[in-house]
C-alpha cells in the first residue's frame, strides 16, 4: 500500500494550494454561500481549466487527465482547506464517479469529455425524503416510454442539484424491491416535468436541492436493473472522496484555532502557554493526523483495488465525521466569546464539519458497515 | 576499498557464517568469535567489536543469520541502552571494560534513573553523589528498575552539586551493583507483577574512573540513552526471539532470553491485546450487540488509524521528507488504543470480568488486560508529557512558566521523600 505522496503529487498539492488561497478566500467564501447559485459560474471554470480539476481522475480516454483517487484525494482536501464554493463534489465526484461505474463504452465517451473539459456540471440524485443512502430506499420509479424511460417520485439532498447541467438519477422498475429493479439514468437539468427546489442549509457552502420529477423523460445509463453494485461501488468512493475533503478542513480548522491561541494574551500571558490550552492542541493534532491516515489509507486502497475496501471506506468516514467535528468544537473553544460570532470565521468551517459529518452516513452508520465488512 | 552495498554485504557474512558457524559452540564461546570478527555489532566501529557499517545494514546482517540460523549477541534488556551510551560518551577504559561482555551476555544492565520523587522530572533526581578520598559515595533511592536484581552493573544518574540549577548539577555513573550498599526490592505492581526493582543506596561506592560524564554534564549523557530508549524502546523487547532449535548454544540462547524477557511477559495484555477482540466477541456472541459492535469499530479504526500513522512516518522518512507531526503521536495514540481495548474487553467479558486467574477467562489474561492497562499512559512518559512535548516541540507553542530551573537546585521545593 502506498503511504506516502511522491514529488509530484506534492508539488501538486503546493500549487494548487495557492491558487485556491488567492481565489477561495473567506470573504470570496461569504460572497458565494449568500448567493442561490453557490458558486461562480465563469471564475469557477476559469480555475477548473487552468488546474484541470473536474479532469483529474477521469481517464486519458474520456477527455481526462487519467490520474487516480490519490490525485483527487489531494484536490479535495484542498478544497475542504480552502472551503472553495463550486460545484466540483457533486460533478466530478458524485456524477463522474456513477458514470464510471455505470456507464457503457459509448456513453462513457458521450457525457464525460464535457465535464473534464468544465464546460458541463452535474450531480447524482439518489437519496430520497428519509436521507437514506441505501438502495432498497429508492422509491422513485423509471416507465418506458418509447424508447426512453419516464420518471415518477423525488429526489432530496441533491448536492448543487438546482444548478447541475446534467443529473445521474437512481430509479427502479415499479413494483421491484430492495436491490432488485434498480437502474441508473440521465437527466437533463432544464428537462420538462423537474422541478427545482434549493433547500435552506445550516451549511450554506454546501448547496442541497429537492428535485420533483413528474413525467420527465431520462435515458438509461448502463443495463436496465444492474445499478445495485455500480451503485455500491459510487457510494464507497464518494464516502472516500469525502473523508479526504474533510480531513483538509479539519487541518485548516486546527492550524488556525493554533494561530489564534499563539496571538491572544490573557493574565498577562499568551494562552498558549496554558497547559490545558496545550493539551488540546496536542488533542486535536492527534485527531487529525489520524484521520488523515484512514483518508490518504482509503483513497491508496481504491487506487489498488484492496479487497477490504468496504470496510476502509466507512473506516474513513467514521474517522473524519467524528475528527472534523471534534476539531470544530475545540477551535471554537479555543477562540472563546468571538469564536461564537459571525464575524469570525470558524462557524464556516464547524457548519461544514457538520454537514459532511451527517453527509452520505455518520460515523455510527459507517462503524455498523464496517463491522458487518469484519464480522 | 569500494562502498558496501546490500549485496557486498550480504555476500560477506554470508561467506562468513559459512566458515564460522557451528552450532556446537558454547553461547559465549560462539559470541566471543563474533566480537572478534565484528559480525555481532556490524555498525558499531571496528576497534569496539564493530565492522564500521552504516546502520541500514543491519538488517541484512540479521537475514543472513536468521537464515543459517546462526545466534547473534546478546541483544535484548538494558545493555543495549549501556552500550550506545558508552560507545558515544563512554572512555576507552570503559569500552574495554563493559562492551566485549555487553555482547556476550554475561553482564546484565540496569538504568537507575527514575526515584520516587522524581518521575516525569527526572532531571530532579536528589540521589547523592558526594566525593570522599577519591572516591564517589552514593545514597538515596531508585525505582522502576526492571532486572536490577540480576544486574551485574547499572548506569547511574546522582546529583553531585546541589548548589547550581538542576540540570547543572548531575553526574551520570556506571556502578557496580554487586555490593553491600546496594540494596534492590522487588516493587509489586497492581496487576500482581513485579517486574521492577527498588533500588536502595547506602554508602555505595563509585570508584572515580567509572564518572562517564564531567560533574554536571550527566543530563546530557542521559539525554542519549533516554533518546536510545525511546528509538528501540520495542527492539529491547521484541529482538530477543529464540528459536525452536535443539543443541547446547540454542539452550543456553532460551535460557538467557527467557530470563532477560521475564519482566514484559504481561507487556502485551498492557497494550489491550486488541487482536483477541473479534475471537472473543464471537465466542461471547456479544458480536450482535449493536452498542457492543460500535465500541469494536472504534477500537478497530484507532488502532488501524495508528498502524497507518506509523507507516506513514516511516514511509516519509525513507523518501528522506523531513519528519512531520504524524512521527510523534505513537505513544500517545497507544493509550488511546488500549483503554478502548480494556473498555471492549469489559464489554464483551461481562461478570466474568469480575473474576481473575484461573477463575476467569482465558487463564487470566482478559482479567490481566483490565488491570494492567493503566501502566500504559504512564510508563516511558506519561500522556501528560506526551502532549506536552507535542505543543511544544511539533506545535512550537511556549512552555509554561519555568520555576525551578534557574535557581540553586538546594532552594528547589521538593518532595518530602527527598533526602
Amino acid at each position: 500500500m502506498r503511504f506516502s505522496f511522491s514529488a509530484e503529487q506534492d508539488e501538486f498539492r503546493t500549487s494548487l494550494r495557492r491558487a485556491l488561497e488567492a481565489r477561495s478566500t473567506t470573504k470570496d467564501v461569504r460572497r458565494l454561500m449568500a448567493t442561490e447559485q453557490g458558486f461562480d459560474r465563469e471564475s469557477w471554470k476559469k480555475l477548473n481549466q487552468e488546474m484541470g480539476l473536474t479532469a483529474v481522475h477521469i481517464p486519458e480516454a474520456y477527455g481526462g487527465g487519467g490520474f487516480g483517487y490519490g490525485e483527487l484525494g489531494i484536490v479535495l482536501e484542498e478544497m475542504g482547506r480552502n472551503l472553495l464554493c463550486a460545484p466540483f463534489f457533486s460533478t466530478a465526484v458524485l456524477a463522474t464517479t456513477a458514470l464510471l461505474n455505470a456507464g457503457t463504452e459509448d456513453q462513457k465517451k458521450a457525457l464525460l469529455p464535457g465535464i473534464a473539459a468544465g464546460d458541463v456540471t452535474a450531480t447524482f440524485a439518489f437519496s430520497e425524503d428519509s436521507g437514506l443512502n441505501d438502495a432498497a430506499s429508492v422509491a422513485m420509479t423509471a416507465t418506458p416510454s418509447g424508447g426512453s424511460y419516464k420518471l415518477d417520485g423525488a429526489k432530496s439532498f441533491v448536492l448543487d442539484g438546482h444548478t447541475a447541467d446534467l443529473i445521474v438519477v437512481l430509479a427502479r422498475k415499479p413494483g421491484s424491491k430492495g436491490e432488485d429493479g434498480l437502474s441508473f439514468f440521465t437527466v437533463d437539468g432544464k428537462a420538462p416535468g423537474l422541478e427545482r427546489r434549493l433547500l435552506k442549509t445550516m451549511d450554506e457552502t454546501r448547496k442541497l436541492a429537492r428535485l420533483t420529477f413528474k413525467g420527465v423523460e431520462a435515458k438509461l445509463l448502463g443495463g436496465e436493473g444492474k445499478a445495485a453494485a455500480p451503485f455500491a461501488r459510487t457510494r464507497q468512493q464518494v464516502i472516500v472522496c469525502l473523508a479526504n475533503e474533510m480531513v483538509g478542513g479539519a487541518e485548516r480548522l486546527r492550524e488556525d484555532a493554533l494561530d489564534y491561541v499563539k496571538m491572544r494574551m490573557q493574565f498577562g500571558r499568551s494562552i498558549a502557554s496554558f497547559q490545558t490550552t496545550k493539551n488540546k492542541a496536542a488533542d486535536m493534532l492527534v485527531d487529525v493526523e489520524m484521520a488523515k491516515s484512514t483518508a490518504y489509507y482509503a483513497a491508496a486502497a481504491l487506487d489498488e483495488g484492496d479487497s477490504d475496501l468496504a470496510a476502509v471506506a466507512s473506516l474513513a468516514k467514521a474517522m473524519a465525521s467524528e475528527a472534523y467535528l471534534q476539531t470544530a468544537i475545540h477551535a471554537v473553544q479555543m477562540h472563546g466569546g468571538i469564536g461564537f460570532t459571525w464575524d469570525n470565521d470558524t462557524h464556516l468551517w464547524f457548519k461544514r464539519a457538520k454537514s459532511s459529518e451527517i453527509l452520505f452516513g455518520d460515523a455510527n452508520h459507517h462503524r455498523e458497515l464496517m463491522m458487518q465488512a469484519w464480522a | 576499498m569500494s562502498e558496501p552495498t546490500e549485496d557486498s554485504v550480504r555476500a560477506e557474512v554470508s561467506a562468513w557464517l559459512n566458515a564460522n558457524w557451528k552450532p556446537e559452540y558454547g553461547l559465549v564461546e560462539w559470541r566471543l568469535k563474533l566480537c572478534e570478527s565484528g559480525w555481532g555489532a556490524p555498525h558499531w566501529p571496528r576497534q569496539w567489536y564493530g565492522r564500521g557499517l552504516p546502520v541500514k545494514f543491519n538488517s541484512v546482517v540479521d537475514e543472513e543469520f536468521a537464515r543459517i540460523g546462526a545466534v547473534g549477541v546478546a541483544k535484548a534488556g538494558i545493555r543495549t541502552l549501556a552500550a550506545a551510551t558508552i560507545l558515544e560518551h563512554g572512555t576507552d577504559l570503559h569500552k574495554e571494560k563493559f562492551l566485549k561482555r555487553i555482547l556476550t551476555g554475561e553482564d546484565t544492565w540496569c538504568q537507575l534513573f527514575s526515584e520516587p520523587g522524581s518521575g516525569s522530572d527526572m532531571a530532579g533526581a536528589v540521589t547523592r553523589a558526594d566525593k570522599q578520598g577519591n572516591k564517589w559515595v552514593i545514597n538515596g533511592q531508585k525505582v522502576w528498575t526492571t532486572s536490577a536484581h540480576k544486574a551485574h552493573w547499572g548506569l547511574l544518574l546522582a546529583r553531585a552539586n546541589w548548589d547550581v540549577p538542576k540540570h547543572k548539577g548531575l553526574a551520570y555513573f556506571v556502578l557496580d551493583m554487586k555490593q553491600p550498599g546496594v540494596q534492590v526490592h522487588p516493587l509489586r505492581q497492581m496487576n500482581n507483577h513485579a517486574s521492577f526493582n527498588q533500588v536502595f543506596f547506602t554508602d555505595a561506592i563509585v570508584e572515580p574512573e567509572f564518572l562517564v560524564s564531567d560533574v554536571g554534564d550527566g543530563w546530557t549523557v542521559a539525554t542519549t540513552t533516554l533518546m536510545h530508549e525511546r528509538r528501540g524502546a520495542d527492539g529491547l523487547r521484541t529482538w530477543a526471539q529464540a528459536t525452536g532449535k535443539t543443541g547446547r548454544i540454542y539452550d543456553e540462547e532460551r535460557a538467557e532470553i527467557a530470563t532477560t524477557m521475564e519482566p514484559y511477559k504481561w507487556y502485551p495484555q498492557r497494550a489491550g491485546r486488541v487482536d483477541l477482540v473479534m475471537q472473543r466477541a464471537r465466542e461471547t456472541g456479544k458480536i450482535n450487540d449493536p452498542v457492543i459492535r460500535q465500541e469494536i469499530a472504534k477500537l478497530l479504526s484507532l488502532s488501524k488509524a495508528a498502524e497507518w500513522t506509523a507507516r506513514r512516518a516511516r514511509a516519509a522518512q525513507d523518501q528522506g521528507k523531513p519528519q512531520g507531526p504524524e512521527g510523534s503521536l505513537g505513544k500517545l495514540v497507544s493509550s488511546h488504543v488500549a483503554r478502548q481495548a480494556a473498555r471492549v474487553h469489559t464489554y464483551l467479558t461481562g461478570s466474568d470480568a469480575l473474576l481473575s486467574g484461573a477463575d476467569s477467562p482465558m487463564e487470566g489474561v482478559i482479567a490481566e488486560i483490565l488491570v494492567s492497562v493503566p501502566a500504559t499512559s504512564i510508563a516511558g512518559g506519561t500522556d501528560e508529557i506526551q502532549r506536552n512535548i507535542i505543543s511544544e516541540r511539533v506545535l512550537k507553542m511556549p512552555k509554561e512558566t519555568s520555576v525551578d530551573t534557574a535557581k540553586p537546585f538546594k532552594d528547589v521545593p521538593r518532595n518530602i521523600t527527598a533526602s
